[in-house]
C-alpha cells in the first residue's frame, strides 16, 4: 500500500482546518493540530526512509491527473528517490522541532492559530515541491512556499515595516520566478513534457553538451533558483525577511524554503550537466555570494541579520557545490546547514524571547551562565557553521571545498574563495558567540526557555554535532561517480581544516581576549565608511533603489497623470473656453435673437453694399 | 389717371419709417402679441413699397406680390396665434423675457 499521499496530506488538512475555523478553536487543540500534523508527517517520513534504506527503490504515486490537454497531462503525482527522502526528512524532521518550539515561542501571541495555519500550509507546499514528479507541480509548491513566506514575514502586520519586508521578499523572488516560468515554457515547447524523468531523458537524447538551448533553459531555471535561494543578484530580500517571527526564519529562511533553489538544480542536474557555461555561472554566483554575504555578516549588529547573511553565504557554498558538479556534497551541506542553522535561529529566538525582544548583540553579553542551554546550542551551532573539525558542517563544507579544488582550470580560485569564506564564517560566527555570551551582562533575561523550547534545541544540537555521519542515499540519484579525493595533496586538506581554526583564533583575539584591537580601524573615517557599506549589505538596496525602484516609481507617477490624455484634455479645455464665450449669444430669449439678427443683417447688408459700390 | 400722384420717395420714406417702427416694436416690446403686431406692421410696410413701385411703373407685379404678402401675413398670424396660445398655456404669461427655458448647466 502506497501511503505517500498521507505525508503532505497531514499538514495540508491541518492548515485547512485552522484556516476555516479562523482562530475559534481552543489553543490546546490548535497546538495539537499544528504541531501534531507535522509530527505525524515526520513519523510517516521516518517509516518511508526506513523502508527506502532497506530496499533503495524509487517510489512513484499518481493520485490523479491535474490538467488534461492534448499531449500535456501533468498529474498530481509524486516521485520519491534518495534526494526526495533527504529533503522530506529535513522538512518534516526539522520542521516538527520548529513547530514544537513555536508552541512556546508563540504562546502569548493573539494570532496563535493563524501562525500554525500558515506554518502547516508552508510545510505542505514545501513537501509538494520536493515530492513533485513534474515541474508544474513543483512550480505549484514553489509558489506555495513563496506565498507562505510572504504571509509569515508579514505575520505581525500591524507594523508597516513588516508589511514592507514581506512585499519586498515576495516581489524580489517573483523576479526569479518569472525567469523560472519562462524556463519551464521553453522546456515544454522544446521537449514536449514537464515530467522530470522523461524530460531528463529527452534532453539527453535531443541535446548535445554545450548546445544553446540547454544553456538558455538552465540559465532561466537558475534565475528562479537565485531568486528563491537569495543569491546574487537577488539576495536583498532575505535580511529584511527577518521581520517575521524567529521560528519562521529558522524554518523558511534557513532550513527549507531558501534551499529550494539548490534542490531545483539538483533535481534537474542532468539538464545542467548539458550546459557547462551555466554550471560555471552557478559556481561563480555561489562563490561571489558566499564572500559578499560573509563580509556583510561581519559588520551586522542585529543577531538575526548576522544569521540571515550567514544563511545567504552558506547557500552560496551549496551553489558552489552544484556549480562544480558536486551535487551530493551540496545536498549534504543543505542537510547539515538545515540542522545547524535551524539550531542557531532557534537559539537566537530563545535569546530574543528571554531578553525582552532585544535584537542588538551589543546590548547582550554575559549570557553564558544565565542561559546555559542556549549557550550550548549556540556554541555547537556556531562550531558547525564555522566547520570546526568533527562537527556536521565540517564534513559537508570540506567535501565542497575539495570538489571545488578538483574543478578544471579555475579549481584553485574557487577553492581559495571558499577558504576565505570559511575563514570569515568562523570569525563572524564566533564574534557573535563571544559578544553575546561572554563579557559584561548588559540585559538580564526575565525568563528561561521552557521545555518545549529546550527539547528542540537539544535535539538539533545532537543533529548539528553528529549530522555529518549520516550517510545520505544519493549515489543512485547523481549518476556521476563520486570525485576521487585521494588525488588531492594532503596539504590541501590540512589547510581546509586549519582555516576555520584560524578564524576562531582571530575572533578570540579580537572579541574575547581583546589582545588585538580593531577599535582604531573601526573608529577612523574610512573604517566607519567600510562598516556602513558592509552593514547595508554592500549597498545593494540603494543600488536597486536608484536603478530600478526610483525610475519605476517615477514612470508610475508620470503615468498616473495620463500624459497622453493631457493632449486631449488641452483640446477639450480650448473648446470649453470658446464655448463659454459663445454661450452668451444662445440664451433662449426671443427678443435678443431678433435684435442680434437685425444687427447681423444690417452689418451684412452694409458690407455687401460697401463692396458693390 | 396714370402713374403715381405722390412722389415715390415720400412713399418709400413712409414705408421705411413704418418698417423701422415695426422693427423697433419687435425688438423692444416684451408681449408676444405686440411682437406679432409689429411683424404685421413690417410686412405691410414692405407691401406699401411694392404697391407704390407698381403704381410708379404701371405694372401689376407689385400688386401680385402684395396679394402674396397678405396671404403670407394671414398664414403667419394663424401659426403665430397658435404659438401664443401654447405659450400662454405653458408659461402662464405672454412676457417673452420670462418665457425662457434655456439654461446653462
Amino acid at each position: 500500500m502506497n501511503l505517500l499521499w498521507l505525508i503532505p496530506m497531514f499538514p495540508l488538512l491541518s492548515a485547512v482546518l485552522l484556516i476555516v475555523t479562523a482562530g475559534r478553536l481552543p489553543k490546546q487543540l490548535v497546538a495539537i493540530l499544528g504541531a501534531g500534523s507535522v509530527g505525524a508527517a515526520a513519523v510517516c517520513v521516518a517509516l518511508l526512509a526506513n523502508d527506502f534504506f532497506a530496499d533503495g527503490q524509487i517510489r512513484e504515486l499518481t493520485l490523479w491527473t491535474w490538467i488534461a490537454l492534448d499531449n500535456f497531462t501533468p498529474g498530481i503525482s509524486f516521485y520519491v528517490d534518495g534526494l526526495t527522502v533527504v529533503m522530506m526528512s529535513v522538512i518534516t524532521g526539522v520542521g516538527f522541532l520548529i513547530h514544537l518550539y513555536s508552541l512556546e515561542f508563540m504562546a502569548d501571541d493573539e494570532s496563535f492559530s493563524r501562525y500554525f495555519a500558515y506554518m502547516n500550509l508552508f510545510v505542505a507546499a514545501m513537501l509538494l515541491l520536493v515530492m513533485a514528479d513534474n515541474l508544474l507541480l513543483l512550480y505549484l509548491g514553489w509558489e506555495g512556499v513563496g506565498v507562505c513566506s510572504y504571509l509569515l514575514v508579514g505575520f505581525w502586520y500591524r507594523d508597516p515595516n513588516n508589511g514592507k519586508a514581506a512585499r519586498k521578499a515576495f516581489v524580489v523572488t517573483r523576479v526569479g520566478d518569472v525567469a523560472m516560468a519562462l524556463g519551464l515554457f521553453l522546456l515544454f515547447t522544446e521537449l514536449g513534457t514537464l515530467d522530470i524523468q522523461p524530460l531528463m531523458a529527452a534532453a539527453n537524447n535531443q541535446w548535445q553538451v554545450g548546445d544553446t538551448l540547454p544553456i538558455l533553459a538552465t540559465a532561466l531555471l537558475l534565475g528562479g533558483a537565485v531568486g528563491k535561494s537569495a543569491q546574487l543578484p537577488l539576495q536583498t530580500w532575505l535580511p529584511d525577511a527577518m521581520a517575521g517571527p524567529t521560528p519562521v526564519s529558522a524554518l523558511i529562511h534557513a532550513a527549507t524554503m531558501v534551499t529550494a533553489g539548490v534542490y531545483l538544480i539538483a533535481r534537474t542536474h542532468e539538464l545542467f550537466l548539458l550546459a557547462p557555461p551555466t554550471m560555471m555561472a552557478v559556481a561563480w554566483v555561489g562563490l561571489l555570494t558566499l564572500l559578499l554575504a560573509a563580509f556583510a555578516a561581519l559588520a551586522q549588529n542585529d543577531i538575526k541579520r548576522i544569521l540571515a547573511y550567514s544563511t545567504i553565504s552558506q547557500i552560496g557554498y551549496m551553489f558552489l557545490a552544484m556549480g562544480v558538479g558536486a551535487f551530493s556534497a551540496g545536498i549534504f551541506h543543505l542537510m547539515t546547514h538545515a540542522f545547524f542553522k535551524a539550531l542557531l535561529f532557534l537559539a537566537a529566538g530563545a535569546i530574543i524571547h528571554c531578553l525582552h525582544h532585544e535584537h542588538d548583540i551589543l546590548r547582550m553579553g554575559g549570557l553564558r551562565k544565565r542561559l546555559p542551554v542556549v549557550f550550548a546550542s549556540f556554541l555547537i551551532g556556531s562550531a558547525a557553521l564555522a566547520a570546526l573539525p568533527f562537527t556536521s558542517g565540517f564534513y559537508s563544507k570540506d567535501a565542497i571545498l575539495l570538489s571545488a579544488w578538483l574543478t578544471a582550470d579555475i579549481g584553485p580560485i574557487l577553492w581559495l574563495g571558499g577558504l576565505l569564506g570559511a575563514l570569515l564564517t568562523a570569525i563572524y560566527s564566533f564574534r557573535l558567540v563571544f559578544i553575546v555570551f561572554f563579557g559584561h551582562a548588559n540585559t538580564e533575561p526575565d525568563r528561561q526557555p521552557g521545555l518545549k523550547m529546550s527539547i528542540p534545541l537539544i535535539l538539533l544540537c545532537v543533529l548539528a554535532a553528529i549530522g555529518g555521519w549520516i550517510n545520505i542515499p544519493l549515489t543512485e540519484v547523481f549518476a556521476s561517480p563520486p570525485s576521487d579525493h585521494s588525488l588531492i595533496a594532503h596539504s590541501v586538506e590540512y589547510i581546509g581544516i586549519a582555516t576555520p581554526l584560524l578564524g576562531l583564533l582571530i575572533a578570540y583575539l579580537l572579541f574575547l581576549s581583546r589582545a588585538m584591537s580593531i577599535a582604531k580601524l573601526t573608529e577612523s573615517t574610512a573604517g566607519q565608511a567600510i562598516q556602513g557599506f558592509l552593514r547595508s549589505g554592500w549597498r545593494f538596496d540603494a543600488l536597486y533603489h536608484y536603478t530600478l525602484v526610483w525610475p519605476f516609481v517615477g514612470i508610475a507617477r508620470l503615468c498616473k497623470n495620463e500624459p497622453v490624455d493631457q493632449i486631449y484634455n488641452a483640446i477639450v479645455c480650448t473648446l470649453k473656453w470658446f464655448h463659454r464665450r459663445l454661450i452668451i449669444v444662445q440664451n433662449g430669449e426671443l427678443r435678443w435673437y431678433a435684435t442680434t439678427m437685425v444687427f447681423g443683417i444690417v452689418i451684412f447688408v452694409a458690407m455687401i453694399l460697401r463692396h458693390s459700390l | 389717371m396714370g402713374g403715381l400722384q405722390i412722389p415715390l420717395e415720400h412713399v418709400l420714406v413712409l414705408s421705411a419709417l413704418l418698417f423701422c417702427c415695426g422693427l423697433l416694436g419687435l425688438m423692444l416690446r416684451r408681449n408676444i402679441i405686440f411682437m406679432l403686431v409689429s411683424l404685421e406692421v413690417m410686412l405691410n410696410a414692405s407691401a406699401l413699397a411694392f404697391i407704390a413701385a407698381a403704381a410708379k411703373w404701371g405694372q401689376a407685379d407689385g400688386q401680385v406680390i402684395f396679394l402674396l404678402i397678405l396671404t403670407i401675413a394671414a398664414a403667419e398670424v394663424s401659426v403665430g396665434l397658435g404659438l401664443v396660445l401654447q405659450i400662454q398655456r405653458r408659461f402662464k404669461t405672454l412676457d417673452m423675457d420670462a418665457a425662457t427655458a434655456l439654461k446653462e448647466r
